[in-house]
């Protein structure tokens, strides 16, 4: 599978998705003018390796910040990963960010999905 | 030339560090928030504090984006422009907006506003579970339902908000939010 990348911007994560390596991230900030546009991809690239998923899937969220819209397309991203076998979420948030801590722990509340919570 | 004095004496005393009037796109949003952050860098604030209010920020200067063409369509002339301040006092930041919308969604904004600041933190919570579980997709206009619910429960305050109208079509609608700074002990 392609390896999908997005450089992080003022206003957008950055985002690895890599197959062959198994790393899978999306980090820093959210706040794209479309939140669609800009997850689409990710969405439909998540739909392709459900197919032939790795064994274990660490999705690693390690987010400075995200704006609602983002968090919609975010609990869309947990949603795909319910349905691949050996998914789980490992969700980062600074030590004293109790408010990105408090967010990993509802989108663990609204999915079916193993979360782990490590901060950096 | 006197205006000039006298805004900037509105300016002071009401402790404004911020106030742009003006059309709203992601491009001005994006400066006004660096901005923002440089001015709460250079003081020194509380990254806490700093997070929250970039949040408050994001959600009211993005509302008034998404909504702004919807004034373009029934009115050509400047009503389209809104304001945005920010305000720093010693144990507080506060975050104001204004903007035309259209009279039809008075009544709508009203009744959520007003639920809103019914809830209490949980309540806060659990509508917000509630609204991300529930609402299919985006609106039209990119919006997920959640920035007040998440305005609210970042500054942990109640909204205040007042809509004053401008003719049979539009009204001005004024919101503010507050972000209690941590006090020092000494």
């Amino acid at each position: 599978m392609e390896i999908l990348t997005r450089d992080g911007g003022e206003d957008t994560p950055k985002v690895i998705l890599d197959h062959n390596n198994g790393f899978f991230e999306i980090s820093g900030r959210s706040l794209p003018e479309d939140s669609a546009d800009f997850y689409g991809p990710i969405l439909e690239w998540l739909d392709k390796y459900k197919d032939s998923p790795r064994p274990e899937t660490e999705f690693n969220f390690k987010l400075e910040y995200f704006n609602t819209a983002s968090s919609k397309l975010i609990l869309d991203i947990l949603s795909k990963l319910e349905s691949i076998d050996g998914a789980k979420v490992v969700w980062y948030y600074h030590e004293d960010d109790e408010d990105m801590q408090e967010a990993g722990q509802e989108f663990a509340d609204l999915v079916d999905v193993g979360f782990d919570f490590k901060t950096y | 030339m006197k205006y000039i004095y006298e805004l900037h004496k509105t300016m002071v005393a009401r402790n404004l560090i911020l106030v742009y009037e003006g059309e709203f796109t992601q491009e001005i949003t994006k400066s006004v928030l660096a901005m923002a952050e440089r001015n709460m860098d250079a003081i020194g604030e509380d990254q806490s504090i700093k997070r929250k209010v970039f949040n408050v920020m994001v959600e009211c200067l993005q509302n008034i984006v998404k909504h702004a063409d919807e004034i373009e369509e029934i009115d050509l002339t400047d009503h389209n422009a809104a304001i945005f301040m920010i305000g720093k006092q010693e144990d507080k930041y506060v975050i104001t907006s204004g903007n035309p919308i259209t009279n039809n969604k008075v009544k709508m904004l009203q009744d959520k506003l007003a639920h809103i600041n019914s809830l209490d933190k949980e309540g806060l919570k659990e509508y917000y579970k509630d609204v991300i579980r529930n609402n299919k997709g985006l609106s039209a206009k990119g919006g997920a339902g959640l920035g007040f619910i998440d305005m609210a429960r970042k500054s942990g305050q109640k909204l205040q908000f007042d809509f004053e109208p401008i003719n049979e079509d539009i009204s001005f609608f004024s919101l503010k939010t507050v972000i209690r700074r941590v006090v020092t002990a000494d």
